[in-house]
């Protein structure tokens, strides 16, 4: 696949920054449970800022490189039509409601957490959402099924890190290294 | 003058937007550590029910970091911690995607990618391992959350479904 030239690859409808704001806004409202399809959908169905092509891309890098997932998407898309003015932008439209609802929520329940149903209701949601979280690691390692030294990798580091509890930056710093030097011996 | 709390919390969060491969997801057993057992901030009833209130919440679940800041020191703690979960790891993304075109196709950057997708399996894998530990009190709750991992794999409900389902069912005490 020959890559084309930045040059000839023209967004499909550039947005302003505050049509950037205002789509991002869009996302994180309605983020419940999720919010990466609904930016899929913003970006490449409603708004049209990328194609599908270029989403899967920006998925893939925004979920290597290290930091909350949707946040490197707004990112990598608000850099790439305005800069950095353009990365702020997106992000602020994308955290600033969720993050006053979350807080009135907080507060709320502090409130109220004396009612056992609700404080019945609140592990009744970690329950399910720790289900999620364990759904979403298995999603994930659907491509990594096929090579076993990925496999392995894995198994490596559920291990360090669920079963004995090694500090995260430390099992990263051996983890990791060790990883892409498989993968380049490999390659 | 800057008071402790906040500056640790910054310190912290900051260390884990960079370490956060794969997303918020992968640090959680990591964020649950240092807040609860290294900082104090929060009892494990307290992490478990921030936990809950960001997935009940519209927006990416990066929020859990800003009901921890609440909890350990107010708004400004809120605002702290969120602003250091995406802070540094934001800075970064922005430098590698101005400059992506030209390593797309470069062999490290696929060996790079390549290497760490497996990593990021095992973090959130062991992050629903620990958080099931920590949080999950008995049968009940442990069948819920083996329900909702099905349920999402093997049938695609979609997880709000599963939420409101953990929410009734805890409000009922079945759990």
């Amino acid at each position: 696949m020959i890559p084309e030239p930045r040059a000839a690859r023209p967004p499909i409808a550039a947005p302003g920054v505050w049509r950037l704001f205002a789509g991002f806004l869009k996302v994180g409202l309605q983020g419940f449970g999720g919010v990466l399809p609904f930016a899929r959908r913003m970006l490449v169905e409603e708004r049209r800022w990328l194609d599908e092509r270029a989403f899967v891309e920006v998925l893939s890098l925004s979920q290597f490189l290290p930091g909350p997932n949707i946040v490197n998407v707004a990112v990598i898309v608000g850099q790439r039509f305005h800069g950095v003015a353009g990365a702020v932008v997106a992000v602020l439209g994308l955290l600033t409601m969720p993050f006053a609802i979350v807080l009135a929520l907080a507060a709320a329940y502090a409130n109220w957490a004396h009612v056992p149903a609700l404080r019945g209701a609140a592990y009744g949601v970690t329950a399910a959402a720790t289900g999620l979280v364990i759904a979403t690691g298995f999603r994930m390692g659907g491509p990594i099924r096929r090579r076993r030294w990925q496999l392995g990798v894995a198994v490596a580091t559920f291990a360090a890190i669920a079963l004995l509890r090694v500090p995260l930056l430390a099992a990263l710093a051996v983890l990791a290294p060790v990883a892409v030097a498989i993968a380049w011996r490999t390659r | 003058m800057i008071p402790n709390v906040l500056m640790r919390l910054a310190l912290e969060f900051g260390m884990l937007s960079l370490a956060a491969v794969g997303g918020v997801n992968a640090i959680i057993p990591e964020i649950q550590r240092r807040v609860v057992v290294v900082e104090g901030w929060l009892s494990n009833a307290d992490f478990a029910q921030a936990f809950a209130i960001a997935q009940a919440a519209p927006g990416p679940n990066l929020l859990v970091v800003s009901v921890i800041g609440w909890k350990a020191a107010g708004i400004a703690g809120a605002l702290v911690a969120t602003f250091a979960i995406c802070g540094p790891s934001s800075v970064l993304t922005y430098g590698v995607s101005r400059i992506w075109d030209r390593f797309r196709e470069v062999p490290l950057r696929i060996a790079i990618q390549e290497g760490l997708a497996p990593v990021t399996v095992g973090l959130v894998l062991a992050a629903g391992f620990v958080l099931a530990r920590t949080v999950d009190e008995g049968p009940g709750a442990v069948a819920l959350t083996v329900l909702s991992a099905a349920a999402v794999l093997a049938m695609r409900i979609h997880p709000l479904w599963l939420l409101a389902l953990g929410a009734a069912a805890g409000a009922a005490g079945w759990l």
